[in-house]
């Protein structure tokens, strides 16, 4: 035990599972996936549930300011700080820093559309383009696009202004975020992280990503470790996580859910092993665990390679698979695996500690050990 | 052992060792310095695409590189980063050859499916009345597989990673307009933890494209008075009317300060300091009272041990719209009062470089170091009587300049400075 340990102190959490951290751990003992195969045929995604909105982000006009993305990404994180017993305590949340793991923002689907109907047949495609764009999008849209606007609206909403940054990037800027608010807090820098991810499936214009990459799987029914490399069901996810020095924590009184490890990236330049070895190294740098939660995308050899090095654990740690629970949220997926881990140590549902595991589907590796606060 | 050098707060001391530039004004520092001190603007009519139907005609693009097919953002992006850090590298003299022994952090600006690529995936979807299931459709082919690693938030750090051998995880982040300055900020205190001897810091934009210009320009941020276009970007002037875009890239070597001495590295400055503070007032604009502004100045000067008296030279985000400048003003009277040391900005001559503008105007400020002389504020010629404060206006100003400030304040609350000195402070 040292002060300068980082704890987890609170968690918010909204997916297709449910809202908070209870849904989730309950799921270990069986989970019924709420998908949506309708709405993107023939495309299906881990729909989140919906929220009301008004618990934590009370004013409309904010709410209207913002796309999907952002109002989860905003609700979660008020869930997050309510959960520390920090919602509202403005002294606390001057103080407070923040990173935000995400992609960008919602396109305005019918503008897009119109445009690119009336681009094909334009006599100057491009002048026709400045034309539609002056007169069709709104002004405010480009504010619901931007990365580094889900922190802003954090920031407005809930007064988190201590600074913040948004790491882009898939998967490794979940891990990358965390690593960093950790090493912060370790180093004595900072008392007190906000960090997290927020990632909306249910676009068009998400599963498009992906899918010129070939790495969208359309059936969640099938386990990931059985689609042979054939790819992820995009999943909605909005995860924050309270991070604080034990020393602050205790200062406070605040219940502490868990204990952090130093989170450790890499990025190997995927050639065939490096995704089994680096893993490997890095499991064991961790040191033992008693349970894994995987993210484990179910994209390409990096898939097999995860769950080899996994099945070389000492021990056979009991395996759970974040994908088949939420789909795959991507920037927001090291983070479910996170709280998902603190949650179910401190609810005794999981033998800790449990090491959390991050493969992106197409670059990044990271690992990180949640044991008993 | 040798002794360490550590700062006043007992951390290790950050170097820089090596810089590299690209803008409007052209490739590396030595036309960059030449142009910025001859008081040369790069702001030139746009002919990327046509600008009919645009309210805004001008930016302060990069038309004369070579980039990779298709012609977009990220590949724009990428080609002015590795100019940059090629510059930086080869300075700084660490490692060899595509083997950098030090991580790299990142500022790229986001990055979406443009339209020409759209347009693409649309017509191979389908050929009635276009949608998304289209676009689907046509991506589901499989034969646009070449997009998909060019449209991902990480992929130009990777291929930066890649060539120069960076260690670790790279990061690619933004904080808007402060970006570069926070890539430089995850360096400095990389080192500070000793997770790493050295650091990659670069920011980087080319994002000027139509569609990025309409939306700064719906947002009433940009000026609009294209004639001349070397006239329009005007900070702190009366007159001003919005920021310019702008494109370039930043990149700075930093280096743990013993390392850097043990191996005979020439130190080029110390980034002594950094500061950051976020604002929830508002989406666009900064807290009426300034206070934001002015703990990230403050946090800089104290991560940096200086009082504000040290400071000999601001160099301002000076965007040159009606908001930001009036703001940055008041805020450094709030922290230096009288005697507000003289400030410039760049942005009158390169335009507002967005992502990179933090990475850039820190090679700038340490070139002012290196030089002793603090480039002009172009187009000052109606001082704002709003504004009471020493701008360095139209002509270079030489001074001996140990240390230095850099602004950087981003829409969403993203306000990052950045103090530099000659010395270990």
């Amino acid at each position: 035990m040292s002060p300068r340990d980082v704890l987890i102190t609170g968690i918010g959490i909204v997916t297709s599972l449910g809202e908070g951290i209870e849904p989730h751990v309950a799921a270990l003992s069986g989970v019924t996936q709420r998908v949506d195969r309708e709405t993107f045929a023939p495309y299906a995604v881990h729909a989140a549930v919906p929220v009301e909105l008004d618990r934590h982000i009370p004013k409309k006009s904010d709410q209207r300011q913002m796309e999907p993305w952002q109002r989860y990404g905003t609700y979660a994180a008020g869930a997050a700080l309510e959960d520390a017993g920090l919602k509202g305590n403005a002294e606390l949340l001057a103080r407070m820093h923040l990173i935000v793991a995400c992609g960008g923002g919602e396109r305005d689907y019918a503008v897009d559309g119109a445009i690119l109907t009336g681009m094909r047949d334009a006599p100057r495609p491009e002048v026709y383009l400045n034309e539609r764009l002056m007169s069709d999008i709104r002004p405010t849209l480009f504010l619901a696009q931007l990365s580094n606007l889900l922190a802003g609206n954090i920031s407005i909403v809930h007064g988190v202004i201590g600074g913040s940054r948004t790491f882009m990037g898939e998967e490794q800027a979940g891990v990358d975020a965390i690593r960093i608010a950790g090493a912060r807090i370790q180093s004595g820098q900072n008392d007190l992280f906000l960090v997290g991810g927020a990632t909306n499936a249910e676009r068009a214009d998400h599963i498009l990503t992906y899918e010129m990459g070939g790495a969208v799987w359309r059936d969640p029914s099938v386990p990931v470790l059985d689609r042979k490399g054939g790819g992820f069901v995009p999943g909605s996810a909005a995860v924050f996580l309270v991070l604080e020095s034990r020393q602050h924590a205790e200062a406070r009184g605040a219940r502490p859910i868990a204990r952090l490890g130093p989170v450790l990236a890499e990025r190997s330049r995927r050639k065939p092993g490096d995704v089994r070895s680096i893993l490997t190294a890095m499991l064991e740098q961790a040191g033992p665990a008693a349970s894994v939660i995987s993210g484990n995308t179910g994209f390409a050899e990096p898939s097999s390679e995860e769950a080899e090095a996994l099945a070389g654990l000492p021990g056979a740690p009991r395996v759970v698979m974040a994908g088949d629970m939420i789909g795959h949220s991507v920037e927001g997926q090291f983070a479910y695996g996170v709280a998902l881990a603190a949650g179910a140590i401190a609810a005794g549902k999981l033998p800790g500690p449990t090491a959390v595991t991050s493969v992106g589907y197409h670059r990044g590796e990271g690992v990180v050990k949640v044991e008993a606060a | 052992m040798a002794k360490r050098t550590l700062d006043k707060q007992g951390r290790p001391v950050v170097a820089v060792t090596g810089m590299g530039v690209v803008t409007s004004l052209g490739v590396g520092k030595t036309d960059n310095w030449a142009a910025l001190t001859a008081g040369r603007s790069g702001i030139h009519r746009i002919t990327r695409f046509p600008t009919e139907g645009l309210r805004t005609t001008i930016a302060g693009t990069v038309d004369t590189l070579k980039i990779d097919e298709p012609f977009c953002a990220p590949n724009l992006s990428f080609e002015l980063a590795r100019l940059a850090a090629v510059e930086a590298v080869e300075q700084c003299g660490l490692g060899s050859p595509g083997d950098f022994p030090g991580q790299l952090f990142m500022a790229v600006p986001p990055v979406e499916v443009e339209w020409p690529q759209k347009a693409l995936m649309a017509n191979a979807g389908g050929n009635g009345d276009l949608t998304y299931t289209e676009v689907l459709k046509g991506a589901a082919t499989g034969r646009f597989a070449a997009f998909h690693e060019l449209f991902l938030f990480g992929a130009v750090a990777d291929r930066i990673s890649d060539i120069f051998g960076a260690k670790g995880s790279p990061i690619s982040l933004s904080t808007a307009c402060s970006s570069g300055a926070t890539a430089i900020q995850l360096g400095v205190e990389a080192i500070r933890r000793g997770e790493t001897p050295a650091a990659l810091c670069i920011g980087t934009d080319g994002s000027v494209h139509a569609e990025a210009l309409i939306r700064f320009s719906l947002l009433s941020a940009l000026s609009t008075q294209n004639d001349p276009p070397e006239g329009a970007a005007k900070p702190f002037s009366k007159n001003r009317d919005g920021f310019v875009m702008g494109e370039g890239a930043g990149a700075l070597v930093l280096e743990d300060f013993d390392h850097a001495v043990a191996r005979g590295a020439k130190i080029l400055g110390v980034l002594a300091g950094c500061g950051e503070m976020g604002d929830g007032f508002h989406r666009t604009r900064s807290s009426p009272d300034g206070k934001p502004i002015i703990g990230a100045i403050r946090a800089a000067l104290d991560d940096a041990g200086l009082q504000p008296g040290q400071i000999d030279t601001i160099n301002a985000h000076g965007t040159s719209t009606p908001e930001n400048d009036k703001m940055e003003a008041m805020g450094c009277q709030a922290v230096f009062g009288e005697k507000v040391p003289p400030i410039t900005s760049n942005k009158s001559m390169v335009g507002h470089t967005l992502t990179a503008a933090g990475a850039v105007e820190a090679v700038f400020s340490l070139l002012s170091i290196v030089h002793g002389r603090i480039p002009p504020t172009i187009n000052y010629n109606v001082p704002d009587p709003l504004i009471p404060v020493d701008v360095v206006g139209n002509a270079p100003r030489d001074a001996r300049v140990t240390s230095v400030l850099s602004n950087s304040f981003g829409f969403g609350g993203q306000n990052t400075c950045l103090v530099m000195t000659a010395e270990p402070v």
